[in-house]
């Protein structure tokens, strides 16, 4: 027998009202987690994602959708803009580095990315087999999709319209996996790369194989066996590694990431470009702070919640200490005519109120994480399933130490009544 | 003002303190156990002035030397009927007797492992006394331990702590307003208020 099971003893005595507290403290203490979690991630992904890139440039419309799209892959493109426009704005003597993209396909739900091996420097990718894209339609996959679509080297693939699934699908010519990326953590893992040229040429297909149904018999048939061996050709062709790719014809790329040469650029491009162009400028970081300004309100919401749920526990830990405590005067006064000292019986006191706070804190912590574990294995190919629920932040020890703070200062005025009991009073009251 | 005179009581030895409700007899019990300090005078066990004692040092001595039986049970709904007597041994810090023994000796043993909640009232009672005696104390102090029970049952308890105290060599204070018990305990005085 000790003091622990003294206190243990009593909290399982009654269960229920013990439960109730744990469970509410536990409640408040999970959105903290989750919002702990969220946050310490979403930022540090953010943060990662668009680590090196200074602006984005691409069509007109809304500067965050620009940045949601392409440097997180998540919203839909604003549009097009016109390759002559973006080279003309790469050879800019503030421009540092421009690294093209041709967005708009996607494999089940996964987008494809048109881009060339600058990209890959960006991100630092290394691969676990295989290699970078040489050729038209070979791709290089991120890790996530490689697991979850099952694929292997040389598998073949179609990609589909749209960047999202259900969409009709480019079936003329497969997509090949010549590589799949070893896992970074980033966005790279939920893309499918591939070279601007992969992205022209499928689109091309479809309005070619639409001309030849409709005007077949216009067509010269000996013409047409010609431009198909030279279309058969250009898909054998090395494709650009590092800048724009060459192309006769007038082509067009979704967006450029843009580094900038020196910090006179951070001033001058955004405003050249979105004035001087057809094109719109929007810097990541930028827009980024405007987001979470924007989250920022329901962030503080949530938290106020948990603030609320977690007084509220605290009053009800409180109630019971103090309401048991008034039956338990007996107890009490039993335990000090057997020898307890003032002493022990505030420590039991307080242990039990630190007893039920810590298995909240445990209880609560667990919740936040298995919640958002829940949410993550709900939501895939969203940026939320990038998120990893079984990573545990020093913050949350913090979550440990408000906990037993609340039990406490729930405990301070039982303990205080405890340490005044009179035993002969309590005894010969009857 | 309640004055008491001179009382001495040796190791085995059994004293009735008798007298009406109100009259001062539970007072009296609390000096002597030293839950109630007086205002003069002394209460002396084996040498040692408890009166004098204070804070943590009575609360230890009181667990070690005195056993006390209340008027009612007062077992801690939360533990199980042994866990109440091992409370006596974690607190006075003393290894005291073998309860499993003591829990046979008073024959509540298949009772050891049940909720108190669940024991009859002299069952309960019985739990009491067993708590009292778990350390071997030198003085058993029993608060009108016979109110609640018929004339069998009185009894038993009272042949119950006269016998467990003289087989621990503990001297056996009752008070009582029960006539009952003062067929079985010879030695006695009577508290008037005046």
């Amino acid at each position: 027998m000790n003091l622990f099971k003294i206190s243990w003893k009593y909290l399982t005595f009654r269960p229920l009202s013990t439960g109730l507290n744990i469970f509410l403290l536990a409640l408040g203490l999970a959105i903290i987690t989750v919002l702990l979690l969220i946050q310490d991630q979403f930022e540090k992904k953010m943060n990662q994602d668009a680590a090196g890139i200074d602006l984005v440039v691409g069509a007109k419309g809304s500067p965050l959708q620009l940045i949601l799209s392409s440097v997180y892959h998540i919203d839909f493109p604003t549009g097009n803009i016109k390759m002559e426009e973006a080279k003309r704005l790469s050879s800019n003597r503030l421009v540092k580095k421009v690294i093209p993209l041709a967005l708009g396909d996607n494999v089940q739900g996964y987008r494809i990315v048109g881009t060339n091996h600058d990209y890959l420097g960006l991100y630092k990718v290394e691969f676990a087999e295989g290699k970078a894209w040489e050729e038209p339609f070979q791709v290089a996959v991120g890790a996530e999709i490689a697991k979850k679509l099952n694929l292997k080297l040389g598998d073949e693939f179609t990609g589909s319209h749209g960047i999202s699934m259900g969409s009709h699908d480019h079936d003329q010519h497969n997509f090949v996996v010549s590589g799949i990326m070893a896992p970074r953590g980033n966005v790279v893992d939920r893309l499918v790369l591939t070279s601007i040229e992969s992205v022209w040429y499928t689109h091309d297909e479809e309005v070619e194989s639409s001309t030849e149904s409709t005007d077949s018999l216009a067509v010269d048939s000996d013409m047409h066996v010609e431009e198909s061996a030279d279309a058969h050709a250009k898909f054998h062709q090395p494709v650009a590694l590092t800048g724009f790719p060459e192309s006769a014809e007038e082509r067009e790329v979704t967006t450029l990431l843009l580094q900038f040469r020196n910090p006179m650029a951070a001033i001058q491009l955004p405003r050249m470009i979105n004035s001087g162009t057809s094109m719109q400028a929007a810097s990541p970081s930028f827009e980024m702070s405007r987001l979470f300004e924007l989250l920022g309100v329901g962030i503080s919401l949530l938290q106020g919640l948990a603030v609320v749920l977690i007084v509220i526990s605290g009053l009800g830990i409180f109630i019971a200490l103090y309401n048991s405590l008034k039956e338990r005067k007996y107890d009490l006064a039993i335990l000090r005519a057997l020898g307890a000292s003032r002493i022990q019986l505030v420590v039991l006191v307080f242990l039990e109120g630190i007893l039920l706070t810590l298995l909240g804190a445990v209880l609560g912590i667990a919740l936040g994480h298995s919640f958002l574990a829940l949410v993550v294995s709900q939501s895939e190919q969203t940026v939320v399933s990038a998120l990893q629920p079984w990573i545990f932040l020093p913050q949350e020890l913090w979550i440990v130490t408000y906990a037993l703070a609340v039990g406490i200062v729930a405990s301070l005025i039982p303990a205080w009544s405890a340490y005044q009991t009179s035993i002969a009073k309590q005894l010969t009251k009857a | 003002m309640l004055d008491f005179p001179d009382i001495r009581l040796s190791a085995g030895e059994s004293l009735l303190v008798l007298g009406k409700s109100g009259s001062g007899k539970t007072t009296l019990l609390n000096l002597l156990s030293g839950l109630l300090k007086p205002a003069s005078g002394k209460v002396m066990l084996d040498h040692v002035v408890i009166s004098d004692l204070s804070g943590q040092e009575l609360d230890l001595f009181r667990g070690q030397h005195i056993g006390i039986v209340f008027q009612k049970p007062h077992l801690i709904a939360a533990l199980n009927v042994k866990q109440n007597l091992e409370l006596a041994h974690f607190f006075s810090k003393k290894k005291g007797q073998n309860l499993d023994q003591l829990l046979v000796d008073l024959g509540i043993e298949k009772k050891a492992n049940s909720s108190v909640l669940t024991l009859s009232e002299g069952e309960a009672q019985r739990v009491s006394i067993a708590r009292a005696l778990a350390n071997s104390p030198q003085l058993l102090l029993a608060d009108e331990p016979t109110s609640s029970l018929d004339d069998e049952n009185t009894e038993k308890v009272i042949q119950l702590l006269k016998t467990q105290a003289s087989k621990i060599g503990a001297a056996l204070i009752i008070v009582t307003h029960d006539q009952r018990v003062k067929a079985h305990v010879s030695q006695f005085i009577e508290v008037n208020p005046s």
